[in-house]
């Protein structure tokens, strides 16, 4: 029977009763934990019987040093809940820690004992948790039942104790899984913006908050224009699915799919998007480009690519390789002649000619070969294209051109 | 396929009055059997669904009977839950040692996924009996093992409590000839670089592209060319699989066509055949050749699928992408491939492995790295995935290369409230929780990364890289070798270093003085936290090359879309 005496100068027996439960819990790194976390003492031949693994064993060798005159058990009965116990131990009284087997017992005494505000039971059960800390296998043990038996409130106290507020952060974060509701999940996320993560996660939960406001509000008002049918591109391209809880760049895509004329101050337009959550210029043009392709609209590429210099002359720039724009727009089916001006910017000359082939733009392969100087090849190449095409014709006078001084 | 299947098959089960199946989920069933019986592991996820079914019923006044039955054990902590649920009283417990399940000749599955998760990350010792147990039943078997080498926290607590098992049982295996003469325990992590890697091997590919599950695996319409679905057995018992399925698989689609012809010309033999012959023909060849036939005809779409998702997903850029970070070539480059694979929502899985093995092979990203690839995964991939990178932090797959101020912090702190003897240990505790990888140092020391004068030749590979395009030799595969090769670990004390020790080698050999030269040849190799089918196949061609013979022994089969699938927190 494991008990504790509390009043005036029991810390010290606190601790020793506590320390008994170093038999058990005991965990040198070189030795093998012997008590595996069911309770089962690991190797033992009785299996029927469940013991409990943080009282019994071992507790034996030390109760006859705590022994107490027998007036103080007058009144004992072993059938006190915690609130009860804590009580009577508040009160000097002899009270048997036995019936709270469970570690669940257990902790549920530690929350009685916190709300009974005295410092002295909360050290004794604190003692406790503190020989846990020092055993780094129970203590894991003990964080992932928690977990495992979703008791939120004692997970949260324990790490709170610990010092681990990073993870206390985390674990109240990660209970937004579990509601459906977007609005509850707002307010939910909205709360957990002040907890102690650290810098950064803190405005990533920020911007999850915000991500998901946003959400709310386009998905309300494009639920509206569906409905009233007055809009071309909803009529053209009905909504697949809603946009909530979807990640920022699926939110961004969808915006420059059904809001890219948008002027930066509604909440659905691309650019305030790219404003609000300080997206990169090289994922802003990726996935622009994706969605323009997607609508076929091919002026809006051409714009995305146009800048124009101090001197008023336009040019075409990519924060993103121009290979990667020549696939998107082929896999969109976008027509060669449009493919083909992407595939002329193209730096690296090797890809540039594999792209090309690859995607039939011939007059670029045919322009590479002359420039490159490659007879050879470009004889090769004259049975790709059609007999008697425009293309077959360019090859044949680049040919016969006697001016060319070709390199083999 | 579930290791129940591979047991008692839906028909089995009917003919013993079983009258439906169900998957134990959040959700009630509608049946009218009066007894329902759950076969299930202990998990206590799974105890609350149980005690919501028995509820409800009791809710609707149904009366029914409840048997649960844990496999391969009941902890307590269900029964606890059960209790608390008020239905322990209603149902009644049992256990089914199952251990062991036998997927091939040569690989033995715990079936126990699970593992890698609660022990790598969470900690939880739960299943370390389970594989006490497993060894315990091979031994008794197969045994006695002369010797035993491992290396790992956990592989080392389960050869210890499987010792002690043994010591007390009272089995006398005295005198019995052993068949396994020798075991090597391993833990995943000391190797997380080949689980990452993706798999060039048939076998392996066919997991990475279509998920193997306790051997047996799904081909969709796009296999089969035409609208069904069909479940294969991928076993040694196929003839054309196990031929190919430790093949690179350069070297696959040659040999199928090869194959194809020959069967093409056996077909057409029968064009100069009189009746006598015909007849012979169809009752003796025509079966066999039919099931050649089939088999082929899958293998060959498999491969077709497979060729046809990767160059849709830019398979060649990737794996030279893992190739550099395998050398340790280009890292820059590499960063900014795995930057725009993220970008480009490619697929959220893919995108965390490649950044787990730039991770684990540079000893963690550098910190302006680490913030911007997960700024950037996040906005692709989902906010929530913060939680993921907490985990991978945590498992020590996914680090940042700081000078650990976090963790000093944390560490002082706690030290104030215990005495310095346990200070130490809490040190200790933490330094193993944010384990430095030193891949360079161990990949130099072991030659890990084979020096090649022309092309390797993936056909006749002369060493285990060719399980990987000849880029890389597996590390826990090389490791096997050389302990093997000098039968202890002498002589491997800097490698060992670099991984973190917690190796050991013991001989016991109790009354055996001259044990059986087969059973020497004999390797028990037991992976806690997963084995990938590119490692089996490394160590199968060792095995041909040094004439061992390996037996693998697995908590599970795994690769990296699991490993990176185990890390992802999904609803509570």
């Amino acid at each position: 029977m494991l008990t504790i005496h509390c009043g005036q100068n029991h810390l010290k027996e606190s601790k020793r009763a506590v320390n008994s439960l170093r038999d058990i819990v005991d965990d040198d790194d070189d030795d093998l934990e012997k008590v595996s976390w069911s309770g089962d003492p690991v190797g033992s031949k009785c299996r029927s019987t469940p013991s409990y693994s943080l009282s019994d064993t071992g507790v034996k060798n030390y109760a006859p040093e705590l022994r107490r005159p027998k007036a103080e058990y007058k009144d004992y009965s072993s059938d006190w809940s915690p609130k009860d116990t804590v009580r009577r131990m508040q009160r000097g009284k002899v009270c048997s820690l036995e019936r709270f087997r469970s570690l669940q017992d257990k902790l549920v005494l530690l929350d009685e004992a916190v709300a009974g505000h005295d410092g002295n039971i909360i050290t004794a059960v604190k003692i406790l948790f503190q020989e846990l800390e020092v055993r780094q296998v129970a203590l894991c043990h003990l964080i992932h039942f928690l977990k495992e038996t979703s008791e939120q409130k004692l997970l949260l106290d324990l790490l709170r104790f610990l010092d681990r507020t990073e993870e206390v952060a985390l674990s109240q974060y990660r209970e937004h899984l579990n509601i459906q509701d977007v609005e509850k999940r707002r307010e939910f996320l909205k709360g957990c913006i002040g907890l102690p993560f650290s810098a950064e996660d803190t405005s990533h939960v920020q911007d999850h908050y915000t991500l998901l406001e946003r959400q709310i509000i386009i998905e309300a008002n494009d639920r509206h224009l569906e409905t009233a049918g007055q809009s071309e591109i909803f009529r053209k391209y009905p909504r697949k699915a809603s946009i909530l809880n979807m990640p920022l760049v699926t939110t961004l895509f969808y915006s420059c799919f059904y809001h890219y004329t948008e002027a930066e101050g509604t909440f659905s337009s691309p650019t305030n998007l790219k404003k609000t959550f300080k997206i990169p210029d090289k994922q802003y043009v990726l996935t622009a480009l994706a969605a323009r392709a997607k609508l076929r609209a091919w002026n809006d590429v051409d714009a995305l690519f146009t800048t124009k210099n101090w001197l008023g002359y336009t040019k075409k720039k990519a924060p993103i390789g121009f290979h990667r724009v020549v696939e998107i727009l082929q896999r969109n089916n976008a027509p060669v002649q449009v493919l083909q001006e992407y595939v002329r910017l193209v730096e690296d000359v090797e890809t540039q000619l594999n792209l090309a082939t690859k995607y039939k733009c011939h007059d670029v392969v045919i322009d590479t070969y002359r420039d490159l100087k490659d007879r050879i090849q470009l004889a090769a190449y004259r049975c790709k294209v059609e007999r008697g095409s425009a293309e077959e014709e360019k090859i044949d006078s680049i040919l016969n051109n006697t001016q060319i001084r070709w390199k083999n | 396929m579930s290791p129940l299947d591979r047991i008692a098959n839906v028909s089995i089960l009917k003919q013993h009055e079983v009258d439906k199946l169900y998957k134990v989920e959040n959700r009630p069933t509608s049946s009218t059997s009066d007894q329902f019986c759950f076969l299930v592991r202990p998990r206590i996820k799974t105890m609350k669904y149980i005690a919501d079914i028995i509820n409800a019923d009791k809710m609707a006044g149904r009366s029914r009977k409840y048997k649960i039955i844990f496999s391969p054990q009941k902890f307590y902590a269900c029964e606890m839950v059960l209790e608390e649920e008020g239905v322990f009283g209603d149902v009644s417990c049992d256990e089914w040692s199952f251990y062991l399940l036998p997927l091939d000749d040569d690989i033995i599955s715990m079936e126990l996924p699970e593992f890698f998760r609660d022990y790598f990350l969470e900690g939880d010792h739960r299943w370390i009996n389970c594989v006490a147990r497993a060894l315990q039943l091979l031994n008794s078997l197969y045994g006695p093992f002369s010797k035993a080498y491992g290396i790992g926290r956990c592989a080392k607590m389960s050869y210890e409590l499987w010792r002690d098992l043994e010591e007390e049982s009272e089995s006398d295996s005295q005198g019995r000839k052993p068949e396994i003469g020798n075991i090597f325990l391993m833990d995943r992590d000391t190797d997380y670089v080949t689980a990452l890697c993706s798999q060039v091997v048939y076998e392996g590919l066919v997991d990475d592209t279509f998920r193997i599950k306790c051997g047996s695996v799904d081909f969709g319409p796009d296999v089969t060319s035409s609208d069904k679905s069909i479940k294969v057995l991928l076993n040694s018992q196929d003839k054309v699989f196990s031929q190919i399925r430790n093949e690179h698989f350069s070297s696959v689609f040659g040999f199928l066509s090869q194959k194809s012809r020959n069967l093409q010309a056996q077909y057409d033999r029968r064009r100069g055949m009189d009746i006598k012959q015909m007849k012979n023909f169809v009752s003796q060849e025509l079966k066999g050749l039919k099931q050649e036939h089939r088999l082929l005809s899958l293998h060959i779409g498999a491969c077709e699928s497979i060729m046809k998702k990767k160059t849709k997903q830019d398979f060649q850029e990737m794996i030279k992408t893992e190739h550099s970070l395998l050398e340790g070539f280009d890292i820059r480059e590499s960063t900014s491939f795995i930057e725009e694979h993220i970008d480009r929502q490619v697929s959220p899985i893919e995108s965390l492995r490649l950044m787990c093995l730039l991770s684990i092979t540079e000893n963690g990203l550098i910190p302006k790295d680490y913030r911007s690839l997960k700024t950037q995964y996040l906005q692709s991939y989902g906010p929530e995935h913060l939680l993921t990178f907490h985990n991978l932090k945590r498992i020590g797959l996914l680090t940042e290369q700081s000078p650990g101020e976090t963790l000093t912090a944390v560490e002082s702190k706690v030290s104030k409230l215990v005495t310095d003897r346990a200070a130490g240990k809490i040190t200790d505790a933490f330094n193993s929780l944010a384990r430095k990888s030193n891949f360079r140092g161990i990949s130099k020391k072991l030659g890990l990364i084979p020096r090649v004068d022309g092309e390797y030749d993936l056909k006749m590979p002369r060493d285990m890289a060719y399980v990987f395009s000849g880029a890389y030799i597996p590390l826990s595969c090389k490791i096997i070798e050389q302990v093997l090769e000098r039968k202890s670990w002498l002589g491997l004390e800097e490698v060992l270093r670099l991984l973190n020790g917690n190796e050991f080698s013991v001989t016991e050999s109790a009354g055996e003085d001259s044990p059986a030269w087969e059973s020497q040849r004999i390797i028990l190799t037991v992976f806690l936290g997963g084995c990938t089918f590119s490692e089996i196949a490394a160590l199968r061609f060792l095995g041909k090359e040094k004439g061992y013979k390996f037996i693998f022994l697995t908590t599970a089969i795994t690769n990296s879309a699991r490993m990176m699938e185990a890390m992802i927190e999904t609803k509570a």
